[in-house]
């Protein structure tokens, strides 16, 4: 559980992050969403301690991290690919951080089997390649057996074989009944794996939702019809939490609180004719861009 | 999954025992206590044979066989020095300072278990390449007029004293580069510290120069292990005191940066 009240940090003039309340649910996933510069790695590294926040608290578990006994075993994070040093091998690489926290070189073999890293474990990490670092930070995220883990942009950068590796993993820790925190600019690879979303920009929270409200919130279950007597079908479908737009002279309306189904045979039942009745599919990306639409312009003049 | 049954905790112990394993992992750091050795050895040997076929070293002039054991101290403290940067600043530089403050989040037990850890490893080193210095130099001076032994008054704890020297040198070292975070300003710092500012020192009217120049670092940790105290110099016990307080000031800042400074 990861609890941001009123988190904010400022360099200097530029307000990173501005005033983000969220809740990370236990067991489940958590898809932390928000164009590049949306302040999400800023929030990650406040939650691990290594950014002060200027005001605002986060907590891990009901603690802040770095009063924990044993933070390693709180929550695991992955922030940068290569947070190691290259002329050490993975194997001792790991073994450092699992001195600090008494873990058992046994436990350390056993992150190692689990990344596949066993090839390469007695190689100098600066000869990794993206994904094989990217898969060492996850090692080292495991290394406690923490019940949160914590990934920052995982997939980026990764040729097809990491991206579908990360996944994987991903939806085993959550079936492990782990809580996952996960942040990406890319919606569509959020959709595969995450049930919650928070969607930030600017530094600010934009959406905390479920991907299936976002999508509906979208007009995901919009239905597009095209008739030769617009005006007859639109007062036939009105009614009670039914809504229909159109521009005046043209032959298609958008319908939501209908179903294709019933539209059909509400036409059917009255002669008129159809050419065209389909379900408006809203992807996840569109929700995303309506939604960040204006963080992005305000990044880009920024930038 | 194995969650094992005892709960794991960060304590001080562990803290130094994974900075033991981050010094002892990389090659860079074997390397360097070799050259620090090979200083210490080779120019106190090199000193003495040039004094034995009586062509005397530079600056040698009347120098007795313990002056020119410990003539490669400065040499040793640099490397030794430089060493304990980039035990420190390469966290930095590689980004490894993040897996380190995320498994210690509390920081400051990271400072003081590299320097305790690179200190005691400086002044092993240090004491150690003195003695064999010692040794090497008085078995080519035996049986001329600068001979020593270590029996002779003063050398054990003059040896001793250049070890502490080293030491504490190395967790200045580590202190500079925790403090500016970077390879090439830390090592700086250090140079300048302790080769530099010594020299500028003839820049002062002669009675500042005399009040000051005795508690800079670099004389004060040669009065660690001078056998004889030059004049206006500290005695021992003094320059211990004195480089104590610098490596104190140095730790200080060291430990404020990384208390304070994002990481």
């Amino acid at each position: 559980m990861i609890e941001a009240r009123e988190l904010t940090k400022a360099y200097g003039q530029k307000i990173a992050v501005d005033g983000l309340t969220f809740t990370v649910r236990p067991g489940a996933v958590t898809g932390f969403l928000g164009p590049n510069g949306a302040g999400k790695s800023t929030t990650m590294r406040m939650i691990v301690g290594l950014d002060r926040p200027t005001s605002g608290t986060v907590t891990v578990n009901g603690r802040r991290y770095a009063d924990h006994p044993a933070p390693l075993r709180e929550i695991g994070a992955l922030l940068e690919a290569k947070a190691v040093h290259p002329g050490r091998t993975a194997y001792d690489h790991l073994m450092v951080l699992a001195h600090t926290h008494g873990i058992s070189r046994h436990r350390v073999e056993e992150v190692i089997g689990q990344t596949g890293l066993d090839q390469v474990a007695h190689k100098r990490a600066g000869a990794f390649s993206l994904g094989m670092g990217q898969r060492l930070g996850i090692a080292a995220a495991l290394l406690g057996d923490p019940a949160t883990v914590m990934l920052d942009e995982p997939v980026n950068g990764l040729d097809p074989d990491g991206v579908l590796w990360i996944r994987n993993l991903l939806t085993k820790l959550a079936a492990e009944g782990r809580t996952v925190f996960l942040s990406s600019h890319l919606m569509s690879e959020m959709a595969l794996v995450a049930e919650h979303l928070i969607v930030v920009g600017r530094g600010r929270v934009l959406a905390d939702t479920t991907v299936r409200d976002l999508v509906r919130e979208a007009g995901g279950d919009a239905v597009l019809v095209s008739t030769a007597d617009p005006v007859r079908l639109r007062s036939l479908l009105a009614g009670p939490g039914v809504e229909i737009t159109g521009r005046p002279g043209s032959e298609q309306l958008t319908v939501t609180g209908r179903t294709p189904r019933e539209i059909g045979f509400t036409a059917a039942e009255h002669g008129i004719p159809i050419f065209e009745l389909t379900r408006h599919e809203v992807s996840l990306e569109e929700a995303f861009m309506n939604l960040t639409h204006d963080a992005v312009e305000y990044a880009g003049r920024a930038a | 999954m194995s969650i094992s049954a005892t709960y794991e905790g960060v304590t001080r112990r562990r803290v130094a025992r994974a900075e033991l394993t981050k010094f002892r992992s990389l090659r860079s750091s074997w390397v360097t206590l070799g050259l620090a050795l090979l200083f210490l050895i080779g120019f106190g040997v090199i000193a003495a044979a040039q004094a034995r076929t009586g062509n005397d070293a530079p600056g040698a002039e009347g120098a007795t066989g313990y002056s020119m054991a410990l003539f490669g101290v400065t040499f040793a403290l640099i490397a030794l020095g430089v060493l304990g940067v980039l035990t420190s600043s390469a966290e930095y530089t590689t980004g490894m300072i993040r897996s380190t403050l995320a498994a210690v989040p509390r920081r400051l037990p990271v400072l003081w278990a590299k320097a305790a850890t690179y200190g005691v490893i400086a002044f092993v080193v240090g004491a150690v390449g003195a003695l064999v210095a010692f040794l090497a130099t008085s078995a080519i001076l035996s049986g001329t007029s600068s001979a020593v032994s270590l029996s002779d008054a003063g050398v054990v704890r003059g040896l001793l004293g250049a070890g502490v020297y080293l030491g504490l040198a190395g967790v200045i070292g580590v202190a500079l580069g925790v403090l500016l975070r970077s390879t090439a300003g830390g090592i700086s710092a250090l140079v300048g510290t302790f080769l530099l500012v010594p020299g500028l020192m003839a820049l002062l009217p002669d009675s500042w120069s005399d009040a000051v120049t005795p508690y800079l670092p670099s004389n004060a940790g040669a009065s660690l292990y001078a056998l004889t105290q030059g004049d206006g110099a500290l005695s021992a016990g003094a320059g211990l005191l004195v480089l104590l307080g610098w490596t104190a000031l140095a730790l200080v800042g060291a430990a404020y940066r990384l208390k304070r400074s994002d990481a």
